[in-house]
């Protein structure tokens, strides 16, 4: 946000020769896929992170993948930093314009070349909408399982680059879990094939190493994901408790009991009540906190464990348990934790949504300690949470008109994230690093992890020209930021001058 | 009790000297894949004293362990929280480190239904060809800050680091199991077994011999008597023992004497290859074992005409191409990797790929 220093010194080193890059790129593309006029660029100047702003040098929209190969080649030989970009909804700044760069935008790589019934494979673009996926697959009885939060508007292509979640991927996995193939241009513009159909390939785990790797490796030009059947049966239970750490005791029981749900959501006593008033889901608005809780399998299946998983619920406190009589119920109580996000913005003017994960033993501290930390700042945060896997999405509330608030908020937040790298988690769970939380890679990881991420981006991209300036923080940024993870007591970066 | 120890200063020291002076170190642990891969070189750098479960939370799903610990003791301990480690690793001759499971990236009959080796990986703290101890992922299921270099080490033969703990994503065991024996040809193995899973069966293995097809159900014991009802054919006396068999190679289809063995990993609903000698299919028929003295290149061939790579798994000459080649881009960014984290070439060089 605005407190923060965005592109620093080293990010924007480049010499550019604009006029030069105009007429190479002018003759590989189309005359519609070339933005140099300002009013024209305007509209990409920010991503989901809106609060960060930034115009491109240029816009670049290619058609085809010898178009972005030649793109690429134009700007390694022209030493042009590229900065590629599907929908647009990182929530972290991540596809945030480069000022002296291409802005490479995948827009028109938007089709489902094929669906692969017999198979359960989708060999995808990457500009495609993950729910679109999903859409596609749905006359075969199948479904992609990743399902970010954003799923109607984000593409598939930004969901590897920051290797997405979602509801279901406690039992489903995360995108890295389904995706079996990546088409990727290189750098320089070769283009190389990473993964496979088959189970594994020869080699390293390329394909690992590109999800969540925030467009640092190369640019992904076509995707193959495995799709999975509709599970035959689903059971949505909605579980009320007088207190949060009682409901995070009940996920715990859960999975002691060997029970691995579709999906396990909680929202804490302001964000239920934000959300009813906002759908009318018929939610507990007394409750210190709901769980909502989604078994899938066979019929069979799913009825021993809704069984299992009410008796663990009332065990540990339980208030009330509502099974969701059918499909329209089950729709209506998942409603509201799908829309706390807009809940929250009429709570306050303006509201920051944190990601971190935190071991989940340590739930019912954190929150405590967040409600403790936004009290100091004179803010007021929510709290909703992909519960089963420790992921949890603070939102700071706060209006952007007040002197301080947006600062306020921002240090509310980084102390969130610091707080998930004390506890053991980390300071992003599935929204990636980007830009917002660069200078918090700096708590997370000492100087020769930070020296190591940089060796594995040089590998791919020896002149730094993929993304400059995001996810991995130089170590003068660190010195400068001034929080630097200490361990054992010895602080990290003792080759740089305190200043 | 179990022995617990901490050798990671040690480790890390003799990597740096090892780097200092150019001398190749070849990382061993129990010596159980001593055959896998290429011929190993250079001095012997035994991790197995850098063992012990460091952290165990059963309710967070997540185990941690150093590399040295052996695969049996970690199962020990998850078996006593009615827990396992879902790609079941195999056990070549018994034994097997953790960091060795994860170096060679294998994983066992569960595989294709719940998961390989690099889908468990959380975190990993690895000492890197300098010498130098990080720590990277962690014990969260969710986890995007920096590069996944966890996962990046399941299958790198420990030539990009050694690997000193491990953080595993561990998944209850299912209460129930059943095993069921069918007369079907092996190349309609795929086929069934989508059509069991679209039917909602609970599938956790299969295996053709090459006359029979074993399907394990395990799951929900509803689940499993369901399925095991709409399945019928026969029973076997000692299923725990033959799945055993078939993920350690204990299996008469790998013990007897023959030609070099070979590993096909193909894409789902691939035929059979056309190859002279024996198939043992497992995962749905994603993956093939072959015994043959067929020539590597016409092997090969046929594989990726299906879309799939070969390795000569046991046997055979272990100083050639053992792992199906790369193409040239992907050849390139395989030594700028490896050139990243060891610099002076000392971890298991060649064991993956000549000149890494």
């Amino acid at each position: 946000m605005s407190a923060h220093a965005l592109f620093r010194p080293e990010d924007t080193r480049f010499q550019v020769d604009a006029d030069r890059l105009i007429e190479r790129l002018a003759r590989v593309l189309p005359a519609e896929g070339l933005v140099v006029d300002e009013d024209a660029r305007r509209p990409y100047e920010c991503d989901g992170l809106a609060a960060y702003k930034q115009l491109p040098l240029l816009v670049a929209i290619p058609d085809t993948i010898a178009q972005v190969q030649e793109v690429m080649a134009i700007c390694s030989e022209l030493n042009v930093p590229v900065v590629a970009r599907g929908s647009g909804t990182s929530l972290s700044g991540g596809s945030l314009p480069h000022p002296q760069g291409v802005l490479l935008s995948l827009a028109r790589f938007n089709r489902v070349k094929h669906i692969d019934a017999e198979r359960r494979l989708a060999r995808v673009e990457p500009g495609v909408r993950n729910l679109a996926i999903t859409e596609a697959a749905a006359p075969h009885g199948l479904y992609y399982a990743p399902d970010p939060s954003s799923q109607i508007a984000c593409s598939i292509g930004g969901n590897v680059g920051e290797n997405a979640g979602g509801v279901h991927c406690l039992k489903y996995g995360l995108t890295v879990h389904n995706v079996v193939e990546l088409t990727v241009v290189t750098v320089d513009g070769d283009l190389v094939t990473i993964g496979s159909e088959a189970p594994d390939s020869p080699g390293y785990d390329l394909l690992a190493l590109f999800h969540g790797s925030e467009g640092m490796l190369g640019v992904i030009v076509d995707i193959t994901v495995q799709l999975l059947p509709n599970p035959l049966t689903k059971d949505v239970l909605m579980a009320s408790f007088d207190r949060v750490e009682d409901g995070g005791r009940a996920v715990a029981a859960i999975i002691a009991a060997g029970i691995i749900p579709g999906g396990l959501e909680m929202m804490d006593g302001p964000a239920t009540r934000a959300a009813e008033d906002f759908v009318h889901a018929g939610y507990d608005i007394e409750a210190g906190a709901i769980l909502i809780c989604e078994l899938d399998g066979s019929a069979a299946e799913v009825a021993d464990q809704r069984e299992a998983v009410e008796a663990v619920m009332r065990e540990h406190g339980a208030t009330a348990i509502q099974v969701a009589a059918d499909d329209a119920e089950k729709a209506r109580f998942w409603a509201g934790r799908k829309a706390a996000f807009p809940a929250a913005g009429r709570l306050a003017p303006d509201y920051y949504c944190m990601d971190g994960t935190i071991p989940r033993k340590h739930l019912a501290t954190v929150l405590q300690r967040i409600s403790e930390i936004s009290e100091a700042h004179g803010l007021q945060t929510i709290n909703v949470f992909h519960a089963g896997d420790g992921n949890l999405h603070p939102l700071i509330l706060f209006d952007a008109n007040q002197p301080g608030q947006l600062e306020a908020a921002e240090a509310v937040g980084s102390a969130i994230l610091q707080l998930c790298v004390e506890v053991g988690g980390t300071v992003t769970g599935e929204h990636g690093v980007g830009m917002e939380k660069i200078n918090e890679m700096c708590v997370q990881f000492a100087s020769a992890e930070i020296e190591q991420f940089h060796a594995v981006k040089r590998a791919f991209d020896p002149q730094g020209l993929l993304n400059p300036g995001k996810a991995i923080p130089t170590l003068n940024r660190c010195a400068e930021f001034g929080k630097l993870h200490v361990h054992k007591g010895e602080l990290p970066h003792p080759e740089l001058e305190r200043l | 009790m179990a022995r617990v120890s901490d050798r990671s200063q040690s480790i890390a020291e003799r990597i740096a000297a090892a780097s200092e002076a150019g001398t190749p170190l070849a990382i061993t642990g129990s010596g159980s894949k001593a055959f896998y891969g290429r011929a190993p070189q250079g001095e012997a750098l035994d991790v197995t004293g850098h063992r012990g479960i460091v952290n165990y939370d059963p309710t967070e799903l997540v185990l941690t362990a150093r590399g040295g610990t052996p695969l049996a003791e970690i199962e020990t301990a998850l078996d006593a929280e009615g827990q396992m480690l879902a790609f079941e690793p195999p056990r070549y001759g018994g034994g097997g480190t953790l960091g060795g499971a994860v170096a060679a990236g294998l994983s066992g009959p569960r595989r294709p239904f719940t998961g390989a080796v690099r889908d468990m990986m959380l975190g990993t703290r690895v000492a890197n060809g300098r010498g130098e101890i990080m720590r990277f992922g962690g014990e969260v299921m969710k986890n995007v800050a920096g590069y996944d270099v966890s996962r990046l080490m399941a299958g790198s033969l420990g030539t990009l680091g050694v690997i000193l703990e491990i953080s595993l994503k561990v998944l209850p065991r299912p209460v129930a199991a059943h095993t069921v024996v069918l007369e079907t040809p092996m190349g309609d193995v795929f086929r069934h077994s989508e059509d069991w899973l679209r039917r909602g069966m609970p599938l956790s293995a299969t295996a053709h011999d090459g006359e029979r097809l074993y399907v394990r159900l395990s799951g929900a014991r509803s689940a499993v008597e369901d399925a095991t009802r709409a399945l019928g054919g026969e029973r076997i006396d000692d299923a725990p023992g033959f799945w055993r068999s078939v993920r350690d190679h204990t299996h008469d289809f790998f013990t007897s004497e023959g030609p070099p063995l070979w590993r096909l990993a193909l894409p789902p609903g691939a035929p059979l290859p056309a190859l002279d000698g024996a198939l043992f299919s497992e995962w749905a028929g994603k993956q093939l074992w072959l015994r043959s003295a067929a020539d590597a290149e016409s092997i090969r061939r046929e594989t990726a005409r299906l879309g799939g790579h070969a390795t000569l798994f046991r046997g055979g000459d272990r100083s050639g191409e053992v792992f199906h080649p790369l193409e040239a881009v992907t050849l390139r960014l395989h030594r700028e990797l490896k050139r990243a984290f060891d610099p002076a070439g000392v971890l298991n060089p060649g064991r993956l790929y000549p000149n890494l």
